[in-house]
């Protein structure tokens, strides 16, 4: 409404004369009012107005698929923005409690299990993440606080795929063998975990500090590979 | 004009080492002058390769230089003020976990390498990495002592992260505290040319705690031998590099004091490296593989000393 007025006043401004446009003095002929609005703005403002009206089912499922198109660019690293752009932690959380959960090993009661409690898993991944995120950003990284969270979050993907296949191999017994494919499994999936991390984060970080960025994020997976690969079951 | 100006910022720049930059140091930190000002590329000079090698890999970074002495300025309750402690390139990290390995004699640790730019990302990840490789490498250790014992089931100790982390960032954190404010009460009494911020105390006993990364993943060959040596030669590097740092500061007190101060520091560094063998690491009582079974009682109350 506001922008029909200006066109129409400054279709009158033009009309008589361009040249004459420079005589015009703008405050006492022409009264400039209203707001400029960006025709973008109220297009989004109609957006949020209309998921208020949609069931719930539809947003649950449209997070899911948000969700699940992370997973997927994690297990396939390529340079793409969807993970960095659009960040959420619902997938880091789903991970982080099933990978705390799988690490339980059923029993809470005897005192001889050594174990990581649920606890101390969930410390040290969020604990982990939030302290790399601020190192990076200490040493001078563009990347925001939540963007490295998510990223770092989601990359634990392959290793709760390492967890969940150590824990199907222990059914089988233990034994040499079974320790052999779970050490292959465990590292493959460590080193896939941190190559997917350092292509999303490394280009944040100014070029000769990248080394210093990443070597956290080494560390943090192979904790948790530790705590994996060392998970025995009552 | 601002050709001369650059050249004039690049001695202000090194002036500014001299001066006292830290607000919280009263200390005024004149050594020999050795500290020239930096030559032109290419035109090495002064006692020494690395030290000019140093010096020019800091002309590099002349903007650091430059704002050497505005550094923190920022309030502390900025974010900016803290990214100032972790303004250190890759090769800097290096060069100063190089330095602590490999104490030259006669070479201070703090003149040579941190140079009033202290950081803490060396011994906060230094620290992080020795309290994980110890408790996984004493984990590793009792697992393979035990290798062939039936009666004994082997669970990943968590508990021993926790108290490893405890006892290290303590002792990278408290004991460079107390040593500082115990140097500033002394240098209060006796001018002291050599003094240090408690910055600098802290990275220098960060980076040398470096030195038991490595060793804790040797300690897992369950020799005793083996161990001590690896002790005694983690021991006297780390501590020579101590040793040389805190001499200066502290030769021109009285005779008693300052060797009291230094075996002090030289004491506290043994305790921490053979308390960690002693509590993380259990005595490998068979020096051979276990091929011969020991009888079963034998076994059972050694399993239950170890677990009590």
């Amino acid at each position: 409404m506001a922008e029909a007025d200006e066109r129409t006043v400054g279709e009158t401004a033009t009309k008589p004369g361009f040249l004459g446009l420079s005589d015009v003095s703008i405050s006492e002929d022409i009264p400039v009012e209203g707001e400029i609005t960006v025709p973008m703005a109220s297009h989004s403002q109609d957006e949020d107005y209309s998921t208020l009206d949609e069931p719930v089912k539809e947003t649950i499922i449209r997070d899911l698929k948000a969700v699940g198109k992370k997973f997927v660019h994690v297990m396939y690293p390529k340079k793409s923005n969807a993970l960095l752009r659009d960040w959420d932690l619902w997938g880091p959380l789903v991970l982080c409690v099933s990978l705390a959960l799988m690490l339980q090993g059923g029993s809470a009661d005897s005192k001889e299990d050594g174990g990581p409690q649920f606890a101390e898993v969930f410390v040290i991944i969020w604990f982990g993440a939030v302290v790399i995120t601020l190192n990076s950003k200490l040493l001078g990284g563009t990347i925001s606080f939540f963007q490295s969270l998510c990223v770092l979050g989601y990359c634990v993907l392959p290793l709760t795929v390492a967890m969940l296949v150590c824990r199907l191999v222990l059914l089988a017994g233990m034994g040499p063998i079974n320790f052999l494919i779970r050490l292959i499994v465990v590292i493959a999936m460590f080193v896939w975990s941190t190559l997917a991390s350092t292509a999303f984060l490394a280009d944040s970080q100014p070029p000769n500090r990248k080394a210093l960025a990443v070597y956290p994020i080494f560390l943090f997976y192979f904790v948790i590979s530790w705590m994996i690969l060392t998970f025995t079951p009552h | 004009m601002a050709a001369a100006d650059d050249l004039k910022f690049e001695e202000f720049g090194d002036g500014a080492n001299l001066l006292p930059a830290p607000q919280d140091a009263t200390a005024v930190t004149m050594e020999e002058p050795s500290l020239k000002p930096p030559a032109p590329r290419g035109l090495p000079r002064g006692s020494g390769r690395e030290e000019d090698e140093e010096l020019l890999g800091h002309s590099d970074s002349d903007k650091t230089e430059l704002l050497a002495g505005q550094k923190k300025s920022s309030p502390f309750w900025t974010f900016e003020y803290y990214q100032t402690f972790f303004d250190v390139d890759t090769y800097q990290v290096f060069d100063r976990i190089k330095g602590s390995v490999l104490p030259i004699p006669g070479r201070n640790f703090v003149r040579l390498y941190i140079r009033s730019n202290p950081d803490l990302y060396g011994p906060f990840w230094i620290c992080a990495t020795l309290v994980f490789s110890i408790a996984i490498s004493g984990n590793l250790s009792n697992f393979l002592i035990h290798l062939g014992d039936k009666t004994f089931h082997y669970v990943p100790e968590f508990r021993k992260v926790s108290i490893a982390a405890t006892a290290i960032y303590a002792y990278a954190w408290l004991v460079p505290l107390s040593l500082w404010g115990f140097l500033l009460w002394r240098n209060s009494r006796v001018m002291s040319i050599v003094s240090y911020s408690f910055l600098e105390i802290v990275c220098v006993y960060g980076y040398s705690l470096f030195i038991y990364i490595p060793t804790a993943v040797l300690w897992i060959i369950p020799q005793k031998a083996v161990r001590w040596v690896l002790v005694m030669v983690a021991l006297g590097l780390s501590g020579s590099v101590l040793v040389m740092t805190f001499w200066p500061a502290v030769r021109d007190d009285s005779r008693r004091i300052a060797v009291a101060t230094i075996v002090t520091i030289i004491f506290l560094h043994t305790l921490l490296s053979v308390g960690c063998l002693a509590y993380f690491f259990d005595a490998p009582e068979l020096d051979y593989p276990p091929v011969i079974t020991p009888t079963p009682t034998q076994k059972q109350t050694a399993a239950s000393v170890k677990a009590g």
